[in-house]
């Protein structure tokens, strides 16, 4: 188990009329090698909760244990805790800073304290991994980019700090379609070669259902439904009391299922229900 | 961190104090300002904090919060305390070095603090009661007459307005990319004053290039909505002084009146 969350409570703004409980006791365990989606509508708690995972809010109570460490502990070395799970923010192109694409990436590796060429093995790796040309790119400003561009360098200087946990808040909001294929590639690619655990956050019930493995619904900062994605996208109706839906091919497949044709509706992608269609006609065919 | 700047920040309310219109609460504000710098003993500063506290009982605002709008500013409430206290000459009461702390020091010096907090408080409990929109709008009201000699008052105000309007948006965007860049191992926090301005780089350039980017897309909202300025714009809700205001104004025109009167009796 990578992170353990017991008990977790946070409260914005306590004690002012503006108060809001943004989590109301969760209780997570996320294991190593998790594909973890995070889905819940806006206002729902996601993005508080992921920003406990790596102490950049500390909790009002209950606990976090990253990796054996407790953040809300006084002593906690958050430093340590940053660099093993990997934050990537909303809009994360928002934060880019540097006069080149080759500094932006390595500043976090040098926050790391790393000699000059771990940083540059590390920065060569990572535009690897989001697809980005180390040579034609590395001295570019990163202003001069396309948005899906710079969000993939933002994503690549969150990923040079060669994190065991990487955490995406909604990695593809605002990218037109190429941009997110791009990036959710890249991530699939990351979870398959390097094998760390990622999380996440989306709106898109079909990004969800092509990548991860389990998924946590959240609603009014409370962990509504958790569970393998197979399972969870098994129950529509709980899923849309929470404002949520499930990804329209498996809808279609319910509703196919519903006009009397006796096939497995409890498909993720396009792709299964491809499959699990020919082989019903077939079936059809020879009977 | 940056979430504890209370100062012009608005404390929803439906209070006597919040029912007031804009442009009392501007003038009886001003008077206050006024009469504070014509005060030079004590004896007035209990009608001033007689006016305050009864203030901030009408307003409901929780005296807490008072108190955290105040605290940003202690630094400079001890640095006025303490360059007063040293550089008034006088009577020694205890002679430290070269530098001695007499009497009409420390009487200065608790003056000048308690001045301070007074400015403070009085006018925080403006900008506590009375929403940032209907401030702006008392603003333009009061400069409308200067309109004449060519000062362009709605222009002003509406300044005004977009200011306070991108003041939380800022702050929050401020937290965001602090946070982001800490998820990288920025370190905001420790190092000396040189360190620390140039840890701040990661933060302020974004936070610039993101600002200039909100200026444009707003320009380009307003010009889409065919807003070209105050020539004959009319509002939708338009002020108008009843009972309780003008009898306020009196009152405070009096009070005030009386205190500035104090320093010739």
């Amino acid at each position: 188990m990578i992170i353990k969350l017991e008990n977790l409570n946070y409260i914005y703004n306590p004690n002012t009329p503006f108060k809001k409980i943004a989590l109301d006791n969760v209780n997570l365990d996320i294991d190593e090698g998790d594909f973890i989606g995070l889905i819940g509508h806006t206002g729902s708690g996601k993005s508080t909760l992921v920003q406990h995972l790596n102490g950049l809010i500390k909790p009002t109570s209950g606990r976090v244990i990253v990796d054996g460490i407790d953040i809300s502990a006084e002593d906690s070395n958050l430093r340590e805790v940053r660099q093993k799970v990997g934050l990537v923010f909303q809009y994360p192109e928002h934060q880019l800073f540097e006069e080149n694409i080759y500094k932006d990436i390595a500043f976090g590796p040098k926050n790391l304290g790393l000699d000059d060429d771990e940083v540059e093995l590390r920065v060569k790796k990572a535009m690897e991994s989001v697809g980005l040309n180390f040579i034609e790119l590395k001295d570019r400003s990163p202003f001069e980019l396309s948005g899906g561009q710079k969000r993939r360098v933002a994503i690549a200087g969150v990923l040079a700090m060669q994190p065991k946990v990487l955490v995406l808040d909604e990695p593809t909001a605002g990218l037109d379609p190429r941009g997110r294929d791009d990036i959710l590639g890249g991530i699939k690619r990351l979870y398959k070669e390097e094998g760390i655990t990622i999380i996440l956050v989306s709106h898109s019930m079909e990004d969800i259902a092509r990548l991860v493995n389990k998924i946590v619904a959240m609603h009014n900062g409370k962990i509504a439904m958790k569970g393998e994605a197979r399972e969870v996208f098994k129950q529509p109706e709980k899923l849309e009391e929470l404002g949520l839906g499930i990804p329209q091919i498996t809808s279609f497949m319910k509703k196919y299922k519903m006009k009397g044709n006796p096939i497995n509706d409890v498909v993720l992608t396009v792709e299964e229900a491809k499959e699990e269609l020919i082989n019903y006609l077939r079936r059809k065919g020879n009977a | 961190m940056l979430k504890d700047i209370t100062i012009g920040q608005y404390f929803p309310g439906d209070t006597i104090i919040h029912k007031l219109d804009p442009r009392i609460k501007i003038i009886i504000i001003m008077m206050f300002i006024v009469s504070l710098f014509f005060i030079t003993s004590f004896s007035p500063y209990l009608l001033i904090l007689a006016f305050i506290l009864f203030t901030i009982k009408l307003s409901g605002v929780p005296f807490k919060y008072i108190l955290k709008g105040i605290k940003p500013l202690i630094l400079i409430i001890t640095i006025t305390f303490v360059i007063n206290i040293f550089m008034t000459k006088g009577e020694v009461l205890f002679p430290l070095g070269p530098l001695n702390i007499t009497k009409e020091g420390l009487y200065r010096a608790t003056f000048m603090a308690l001045r301070l907090i007074f400015l403070i408080t009085g006018t925080s409990l403006l900008t506590l009661t009375t929403s940032p929109i209907s401030l702006t709008d008392g603003i333009e009201k009061l400069l409308s007459p200067l309109k004449k000699v060519g000062i362009p008052a709605h222009e002003l105000a509406m300044m005004m307005t977009i200011a306070l309007r991108f003041i939380p948006t800022l702050l929050e965007e401020t937290d965001k990319i602090m946070k982001a860049q800490m998820a990288r191992g920025a370190d905001f926090e420790s190092g000396n004053i040189i360190r620390r301005a140039k840890n701040l780089v990661p933060l302020l350039v974004p936070l610039f290039i993101n600002a200039f980017r909100r200026a444009d897309e707003l320009a380009i909202a307003m010009e889409a909505r065919c807003y070209r300025g105050g020539e004959n714009r009319t509002r939708l809700n338009e002020l108008t002084l009843n009972k309780q205001d003008v009898l306020a104004v009196s009152l405070m025109t009096v009070f005030f009146g009386f205190i500035i009167s104090t320093r010739y009796i």
